[in-house]
């Protein structure tokens, strides 16, 4: 019966137009495993974007996009990468709008991507081995490096006089990598990290840890875990045995929950997390509240940055082949042109048509650097009488 | 002053923390060693004992905290504690009755005992997440702090900062108390005195007219109440999560064994071994270093194991002694 509805629906729309063909594309998500939370927003804002362009009938000859769905777990590389091969060889998908988490991306675009040159934009992959990963020019990614986050955080500190700090981060590939990437930095700019320790999530008791990092010493102690994990314990530790007086939060630790749980102790200390401001994310919010989902998750606007951009490419470069389009991409998201944010991907297509350059800015002020990842804007947030305050984006 | 100093930061972070993870250790290792000397068996589901009985207390300070109940300056959990050591000892009887019992009257070996309790642990886990979840829950609702950091630096002008939390005080406190009564009442009473009869020889026990039934169930309330008190105190001190009691259970067996299994006076001292142990072999001593030896300025952290390791250190002592003195420090048994 599906079947039936796609070919008629098929006919119908070959009735309109001659040259108008039916794009397909990846949505490559993690809707199963440890962050399978975070996906359907992110598949619904990657939607959303898919069927503004679809409706607008302006995509090349009057093309149609069509969404397929792949679940790229977030921890199985084997089964991110047979979902990426369902994709590429049995619906023929012109782009993979994903994968999710680091591990997943990489499998999919070396065993995948690669062999059958099929452009990845991931809205969701943090790590800083992505950067120099061989990628055929089809990789980019609309979210910012973790090692993008080390320097922020690194010069956040230097900006504050305090010339060396103790790090602990939690014992996997988000917390080693940023602790990694920040201890770089700081070195680099002339700081001195004085101990560089792991913790494992999920204890009962952080004493121990917490004492090696108070013996080591340092101004600050530079906190890369999680809130809702060792992160908290690690923290009421060194706050109950004086051991630290100052702290610094990256993204995993910014969260209601702190201000909750420690908002008195902590006034004085501070942190960064990414996320944009500006009117292209308001406006995103707005339409995704109109769509009936929650666009403030984490990564939404990112889906449907990434998304945009890769059609918005295929416009530019007047082809859905991949070899063709890929070397579109970096144009389309870094200009120079008229900006073009949320809601106005018809206005952007029309504007390519014409010849004129585009900036796509999106929802969350997309700009690529390097090898094709976002810059990426940091908002530092500061505690101040018990309260998470925003300092500035930088 | 540099002295002085180094006195401090060794007090701050292994003395006093060693103590009461000591004081833990002990009174859960009383348990397990009760159980073994009474009943014969290594009770694998102790830990999960230990997380049960603290979920219950949560529970009850909860429903006080709802009727507005407070213990002024002290932990609400502590009034909640009576309430959750009868539930706890409800369900170990409930457990005897259901599956214990059964073992006993068929007189299975101890390694057939001890899978059980292990069936058992894995029943009470379940009960224990179904009861009040998986997540961190701090439900230390009293003065945090004796001397805290701040308080102690404006008192005496040192450059170390030294912390003494409420909840260290009243572990130790507790601690001391428990096992007063514990050792009155195996040593005075007519049922203390009849279950270490029952201990020493089974057989002759039940020849003078000893109610093994009775025996049985004392030592499961027992255990019960001593499993709560040690997991409260823990959750109290540290955090309550579902889960971290069964990571406890290594500690636990090795401060019994170190001690003597089946000897309540080692299983004291035990506990403080493997604590003192755990923490001061973790620890990184540079900063000490530095205070003691002025001209010397250390490369490296003066750590003799990274504190991932903690848990290797119990490990490592428990299969020394089973090696080299099996009875323990003070003569347990084996049987």
């Amino acid at each position: 019966m599906k079947k039936l509805l796609l070919a008629s629906a098929a006919i119908a729309l070959g009735a309109t137009g001659a040259y108008a063909d039916d794009v397909k594309m990846g949505v490559l998500l993690g809707f199963t495993g440890p962050l399978e939370s975070l996906a359907p927003p992110m598949a619904q804002g990657a939607e959303m974007a898919i069927k503004e362009v679809s409706d607008s009938g302006k995509l090349l000859g009057g093309d149609t996009v069509t969404a397929v769905r792949g679940d790229s777990t977030c921890v199985d590389a084997a089964a991110a990468t047979a979902a990426g091969e369902t994709l590429v060889t049995t619906d023929k998908v012109a782009g993979i709008m994903g994968a999710m988490c680091s591990g997943a991306t990489t499998a999919v675009l070396q065993n995948v991507a690669m062999p059958n040159g099929v452009v990845m934009i991931s809205p969701s992959a943090t790590s800083p081995a992505l950067s120099t990963l061989e990628d055929d020019g089809l990789f980019f990614r609309t979210a910012p490096s973790d090692a993008r986050q080390g320097e922020v955080m690194a010069d956040e500190i230097l900006e504050k006089g305090i010339k060396n700090v103790a790090v602990t981060y939690t014992n996997n590939d988000y917390g080693k990598g940023l602790a990694d990437s920040f201890e770089k930095a700081y070195k680099a700019k002339g700081g001195t990290v004085t101990i560089s320790a792991a913790h494992e999530d999920g204890k009962g008791d952080y004493s121990a840890e917490v004492a090696s990092l108070a013996s080591a010493g340092g101004d600050a102690l530079v906190i890369a875990g999680y809130i809702d994990q060792g992160g908290s314990g690690i923290l009421r530790g060194a706050l109950d045995t004086g051991a630290f007086e100052k702290f610094v939060f990256p993204d995993g630790m910014v969260s209601q929950t702190l201000e909750d749980n420690f908002g008195s102790e902590i006034n004085g200390s501070f942190g960064q997390l990414p996320d944009s401001a500006g009117d292209g994310m308001k406006t995103y919010l707005g339409m995704a509240e109109k769509a009936g989902f929650d666009g403030s998750s984490a990564y939404s606007g990112g889906a449907y940055d990434a998304a945009a951009l890769m059609l918005l490419a295929m416009q530019a470069a007047d082809s859905t082949d991949p070899k063709v389009y890929k070397d579109k991409v970096m144009e389309v998201a870094n200009g120079p042109g008229e900006k073009i944010y949320p809601g106005e991907l018809g206005k952007a297509l029309d504007l390519i048509k014409e010849g004129k350059p585009v900036d796509y800015e999106g929802a969350t002020a997309v700009n690529l650097i390097g090898n094709g990842e976002a810059a990426g804007t940091f908002r530092e947030i500061t505690i101040k009488d018990d309260k998470i305050e925003t300092v500035k984006y930088r | 002053m540099e002295l002085i100093n180094a006195l401090v930061a060794v007090t701050n972070y292994v003395i006093i923390p060693a103590t009461a993870y000591g004081a833990q250790l002990a009174l859960g290792a009383l348990g397990v060693t009760l159980i073994y000397s009474i009943l014969r068996f290594s009770n694998f589901a102790h830990g999960d004992t230990m997380a049960f009985g603290t979920g219950v207390v949560i529970l009850i300070t909860w429903g006080f905290q709802a009727m507005g109940i407070s213990f002024g300056p002290l932990p609400t959990a502590l009034l909640a504690l009576p309430f959750g050591i009868a539930v706890t000892a409800a369900l170990m009887l409930g457990t005897d009755k259901v599956v214990y019992q059964y073992y006993r009257k068929v007189r299975a070996a101890p390694v057939v005992m001890v899978m059980v309790s292990v069936g058992v642990m894995f029943v009470m886990n379940a009960l224990t997440r179904f009861l009040i979840g998986v997540d961190q829950i701090n439900f230390d609702d009293g003065t945090r702090f004796v001397i805290n950091a701040r308080q102690w630096r404006d008192m005496t002008g040192l450059h170390e900062p030294l912390t003494l939390r409420s909840t260290q005080v009243i572990t130790v406190v507790t601690a001391i108390i428990t096992v007063a009564a514990l050792f009155w009442f195996l040593g005075k009473t007519r049922t203390g005195k009849s279950m270490r009869a029952f201990s020493d020889n089974e057989d002759l026990a039940l020849l003078s007219g000893i109610d093994p039934n009775k025996v049985v169930a004392v030592t499961w309330i027992i255990t019960g109440a001593l499993a709560t008190i040690a997991g409260t105190l823990y959750g109290l001190d540290k955090s309550f999560k579902a889960f971290t009691y069964f990571q406890l259970l290594l500690p636990i067996f090795a401060s019994a064994i170190v001690g003597g299994i089946g000897n309540p006076v080692g299983a004291i001292a035990g506990g403080f071994v493997i604590s003192f142990s755990e923490v001061g072999l973790t620890y990184a001593w540079k900063k000490v270093a530095t205070y003691l030896v002025p001209s010397w300025e250390p490369d490296g952290l003066v750590q003799l194991l990274s504190t991932d390791y903690k848990y290797a250190v119990s490990f490592t002592i428990l299969i020394l002694v089973l090696i080299f003195k099996p009875t323990g420090l003070f003569k347990g048994k084996i049987v």
